[in-house]
């Protein structure tokens, strides 16, 4: 029996409407609602469920950010997680952290709370990176299972479906691996209140990056945010003759 | 035009064939006279800004239609308030220049609410959209217009609550509120009408008042009352008024406790009589069941052909169960004692979120799957409710009704209220199948008065159900109905021609 891992991130709401900063360096963060990246509530229904169906003993949710992040630990904790790592990152090196720095989290906490698995989201939905559970199986040199839509724990072995450009594509991997979890994957539930109050009670551990050995140092620097650019008025035409004079004028045909 | 007593044929002059098209020919000028608007159109832009006010004929067809057979009546103008001052601002304009008001949430009504009847002004209140004052100890959230069921439900996600209160559609909470909406959870959490605490609504002369306490400020304050005794009953004077009354810019709604666990079955009968009966037996015993719904032969054929499913063609009860595992091992075996010992069949089960997504998309596709057994045609829905000692007799009545009258009428319903709904079919194009259509509705709902009920459970009485509405509760009570509308909007600017 094993333990599986599940990192959780905290991003802005997927309903918030997104606004840049008057300085151009970055998103408005401040007073606005965050909540789990929808990915990552698939990769914690998904360890929820394999454990209710016996194949795995412990799941330990994991994020890394600053105090704020607990909140999402204790939503994973809801759901059915045993317990939460909140590996406290702030200030300039949370600003500056990617996909790199996680994965070298998640390798190191992998070797130290001796995983089978790693299930996370396939990519946040403030990034957009789809990265980290790439570099991670990569780093620890462990199969992976990307974009999963369907996950089958056979034995030492995981059967995995992955959404593909062309339709679906059926792999076999040996445990331990990294899977990322798909839209398809499941429906996650939500938390109810008696789970809620019980995950007030459940352990979340905390430790620094240096604890595991890991330097947030990144070589990606962001130079600057913009929204995309306005969408310009169109322009009506009378007849199909001035349509026609008009797209040869500028090129089109 | 005036609103005095008419007698039924006002409502068949709503449903000629012409109002079915979805939208009449709009002038391509505006019908405004010169000098009153040129002096309001300018006025309303320094309220809400430039972007905050249309003339476009588009935008106001968008704005004159709901999800009903009425036609479309666009307003003159539409404006987007962006706070409740705003929208006292522009109703202190409206009042001045004796402009009617629309108040306009999602657009999702089924009874034509939001037609500007007499033009006017539309207020689209989409863009007050914020959630406010989240009590989760006390079980309560504020929240504005432009906030849906479907959003504050998403919101709420991680809270461990939700507001249960589904009428299907993705609706405006304040519009729900205005309408005094239902839906299929009603039977267990109850309808709005229990469920709105207080409002904030702006009155036709731009007054700003707060229905059961006022609202102080934005900051979040400890244990809001949800008990009182004092004055007047306003909040629930305001749920379903329509917007004839006012304009609601704020309602604070109770939250409940999202179920530990959820059970899904669906059970077929040898009669509707079976079916019916089984759920006036399952309410009596007490059993807290969260969604009871029926669903007759012809509602089962149309989704089975519509979803490609199989189930048997016969009369159906969709049921959900809502608990802790324990309380529903209880409540599904009280349950399927009486439906088996009436005739049903054995559940077809669903427990986890997919398998009951699947089983429930049969239901909630009712409507597009009765439309799609005649492409082409238009729907209209019947929205009777009676007490439930009379459901059986009234949808047995009906579908006889129904079959003698060679009408398509698939019926589905939320039975646990005594609330059901034919979804009428009809050939736009066929002046005989309209009249048919109409008398048939008239007969239903004078049989629903006949028996107690009345003509609408939950989707209102805006445009189509007036005359039904004086037949339902007598000229004295409409009397002090009217009273109250003339002292609230004595220039009748709100929403002139609904409900009254």
């Amino acid at each position: 029996m094993s333990r599986v891992l599940v990192g959780v991130k905290r991003v802005i709401d997927y309903a918030v409407k997104i606004r840049v900063k008057p300085d151009h360096s970055g998103v408005v963060t401040d007073g606005v609602k965050h909540s789990m990246n929808p990915f990552c509530e698939i990769a914690v229904e998904e360890a929820v469920k394999l454990k209710e169906k016996k194949l795995i003993k412990e799941v330990v949710a994991v994020s890394c950010g600053p105090t704020q992040v607990t909140e999402t630990i204790r939503t994973a904790l809801a759901m059915g997680c045993d317990r939460g790592i909140h590996v406290e990152v702030s200030g300039k090196d949370y600003e500056a952290m990617g996909p790199l720095q996680i994965s070298k989290i998640f390798a190191a906490l992998a070797k130290k709370e001796e995983a089978s698995l790693i299930i996370l989201g396939k990519q946040a939905i403030d990034d957009d990176c789809n990265q980290t559970g790439q570099m991670t199986a990569a780093l620890l040199d462990w199969p992976q299972g990307t974009f999963a839509s369907e996950v089958t724990i056979d034995g030492e072995k995981v059967k995995v479906v992955r959404e593909i450009d062309g339709g679906l594509e059926t792999i076999k991997i040996s445990m331990p691996a990294v899977l990322t979890a798909d839209l398809r994957l499941n429906t996650p539930r939500y938390a109810t209140l008696p789970n809620i109050m019980k995950a007030k009670k459940k352990k979340i551990a905390n430790m620094k990056p240096a604890d595991l050995g890991v330097d947030m140092v990144s070589r990606v620097e962001v130079l600057r945010v913009d929204e995309p650019p306005t969408r310009l008025a169109g322009v009506k035409v009378e007849t199909v003759d001035d349509l026609v004079a008009k797209l040869r004028a500028n090129g089109t045909i | 035009m005036s609103f005095a007593l008419r007698p039924t044929r006002s409502l068949y002059a709503h449903l000629t064939t012409s109002n079915f098209v979805q939208c009449r020919t709009i002038k391509k000028e505006h019908t405004l006279k010169s000098g009153g608007w040129e002096r309001v159109i300018p006025a309303f832009r320094s309220v809400c800004g430039e972007d905050g006010v249309s003339l476009g004929e588009a935008v106001r067809e968008q704005h004159g239609r709901d999800e009903s057979v009425h036609r479309c009546r666009p307003p003159d103008v539409v404006v987007w308030p962006r706070s409740v001052e705003e929208v006292s601002a522009l109703a202190k304009i409206c009042h001045h220049h004796h402009l009617p008001i629309i108040p306009f949430g999602t657009g999702t009504g089924l009874e034509g609410g939001v037609g500007a009847l007499k033009g006017g002004v539309c207020f689209s209140l989409r863009n007050m959209d914020r959630v406010l004052d989240l009590h989760q100890e006390d079980f309560d959230v504020s929240v504005e217009p432009g906030v849906t069921r479907k959003g504050l439900n998403s919101y709420l996600r991680d809270t461990g609550l939700w507001f249960p209160v589904d009428p299907g559609a993705d609706a405006s909470l304040c519009g729900m509120a205005a309408t005094s909406a239902s839906g299929t959870n009603a039977v267990r959490y109850g309808t709005m009408r229990e469920n709105v605490l207080n409002l904030e609504v702006v009155l036709a002369d731009g007054s700003i008042i707060h229905t059961t306490w006022l609202y102080t400020s934005l900051v979040t304050l400890p244990g809001l009352k949800q008990k009182t005794s004092a004055g007047y009953n306003l909040t629930n004077l305001f749920v379903g008024s329509e917007g004839t009354l006012g304009v609601i810019t704020k309602t604070t709604l109770r939250l409940y406790g999202v179920p530990e666990a959820m059970v899904s079955a669906v059970c077929t009968f040898p009669s509707v009589q079976a079916a019916v009966d089984s759920t006036v037996q399952v309410l009596q015993t007490g059993v807290p069941i969260a969604r009871i719904e029926f669903l007759d032969d012809v509602m089962i054929d149309a989704c089975n052909r519509f979803n490609l499913l199989s189930y048997p063609v016969a009369p159906t009860l969709f049921l959900e169960f809502h608990g802790t595992e324990k309380s529903l091992e209880e409540q599904v075996t009280v349950t399927e004692e009486i439906t088996q010992a009436n005739g049903g069949s054995d559940f077809s089960w669903a427990r986890d979120a997919e398998t009951r997504g699947r089983l429930w998309k049969a239901r909630h596709d009712a409507w597009y799957a009765a439309l799609a057994l005649r492409p082409g045609c238009k729907a209209y829905s019947t929205d009777v409710c009676v007490p439930l000692s009379r459901l059986p007799q009234i949808i047995v009545e009906t579908k006889e009704d129904l079959m003698l009258n060679r009408l398509t009428g698939p019926i589905a319903g939320h039975v646990g209220d005594g609330n059901f709904h034919c979804i009428m079919v009809m050939d736009p194009n066929d002046q005989d199948e309209v009249i048919r259509v109409h008398e048939f509705t008239e007969r239903l709902a004078r049989r629903a008065l006949a028996l107690d009920g009345t003509c609408t459970g939950e989707h209102g009485v805006g445009l189509g159900k007036r005359a039904l509405l004086r037949e339902e509760m007598g000229p004295l009570a409409i009397e002090v109905m009217q009273g109250l509308k003339t002292t609230l909007d004595p220039k009748n600017l709100m929403n002139p021609g609904k409900v009254l």
